[in-house]
């Protein structure tokens, strides 16, 4: 743990995730970068337990989540309701906006101003 | 009979009907959406029913908790989380009261907090708004239900994956719109409306 936020990708499936993940750890390797892809069996989907759990994971106490559709930010919505981690849902691009912020983050820079950068990036409520 | 056997007894005719119409549910959603819905809430009503087999429940909020926390964990699709929601919410209703349109109005509440739906964007809020309204004022019955199916069928979806069809999500009925119909079934089957 060399930053204070973490990153929680969340994706319908779990290659997605892992290849985003792949994406961001080549600007950001001193970010904490984890997955939520599928759901426990592997298929298409999200799962809560398996995003609660890998919230958990996290050493840091601050963690910026990125997610692709619906159900994965239903998902992340519960399991922030239940976790006691600092937990930021943002309603970015999913691959745009975690990839600036993973860079921004590698950067330093502090959170409002990735905040504020990655503002024009939002595309879902 | 009690409160909690009725519902236990509700959930066991929805069990049924979305086991039975499993192959329907997900022909519903293969026309606008992903195509699982049937096989989603079939995954998740078994894990519930798995789980009312090996407790026993003597009030209502532990039993609609434990509903509502097997099918966020097991069913894998948005109507994990939503249907999950709406039992969490009357699991907290419960415990100030057992009457049935307070329960499920909480249980709208649940979902329309988790899902940001309003009515009219075809989605389960589309049966559940007006069967919430009909339990209120004691008129809900089948009829009540099958038009607010029916109502999904016009609509164009502008919430869930079907929103991304646009205008081509017009003339089908809503999965989650269908099975929520099976939930308010189940609920005058059981008897759960009665006074």
């Amino acid at each position: 743990m060399s930053k204070s936020y973490g990153v929680l990708l969340v994706s319908h499936v779990e290659s997605v995730a892992s290849g985003l993940k792949q994406l961001l750890d080549q600007v950001a390797s001193d970010v904490t970068i984890r997955t939520a892809g599928g759901t426990e069996d592997g298929d298409v989907g999200t799962s809560f337990d398996l995003i609660s759990e890998t919230l958990e994971s996290f050493e840091e106490d601050n963690v910026l989540c990125f997610y692709d559709l619906g159900s994965a930010k239903m998902n992340l919505d519960m399991a922030t309701e239940m976790t006691e981690k600092n937990v930021e849902i943002l309603n970015t691009a999913f691959i745009e906006g975690a990839y600036t912020t993973a860079s921004l983050l590698q950067a330093d820079v502090p959170l409002d101003n990735i905040k504020e950068q990655i503002s024009k990036l939002v595309i879902k409520e | 009979m009690a409160q909690t056997e009725k519902w236990i007894k509700s959930f066991e005719h929805f069990s049924r009907k979305i086991t039975d119409e499993k192959s329907f549910l997900n022909e519903l959603d293969s026309a606008i959406g992903d195509g699982d819905h049937g096989s989603n809430l079939t995954r998740g009503v078994a894990a519930v029913n798995e789980k009312l087999e090996q407790q026993s429940y003597d009030n209502l909020s532990d039993l609609f908790k434990d509903i509502g926390m097997v099918l966020v964990s097991k069913v894998g699709g948005a109507s994990g989380p939503l249907y999950g929601s709406a039992f969490i919410s009357m699991a907290k209703q419960s415990k100030e009261s057992d009457d049935i349109s307070s329960l499920l109005s909480s249980g709208l509440d649940g979902i329309t907090k988790r899902g940001k739906a309003e009515t009219g964007e075809k989605t389960m809020v589309d049966v559940w708004a007006p069967a919430v309204d009909a339990l209120k004022d004691g008129t809900l019955d089948q009829s009540v239900i099958d038009s607010a199916l029916e109502s999904t069928k016009d609509m164009k979806a502008t919430k869930g994956r079907a929103s991304y069809l646009g205008d081509r999500s017009i003339g089908h009925i809503d999965p989650g719109a269908q099975s929520s119909a099976y939930f308010f079934e189940s609920l005058l089957e059981a008897g759960v409306t009665d006074e």
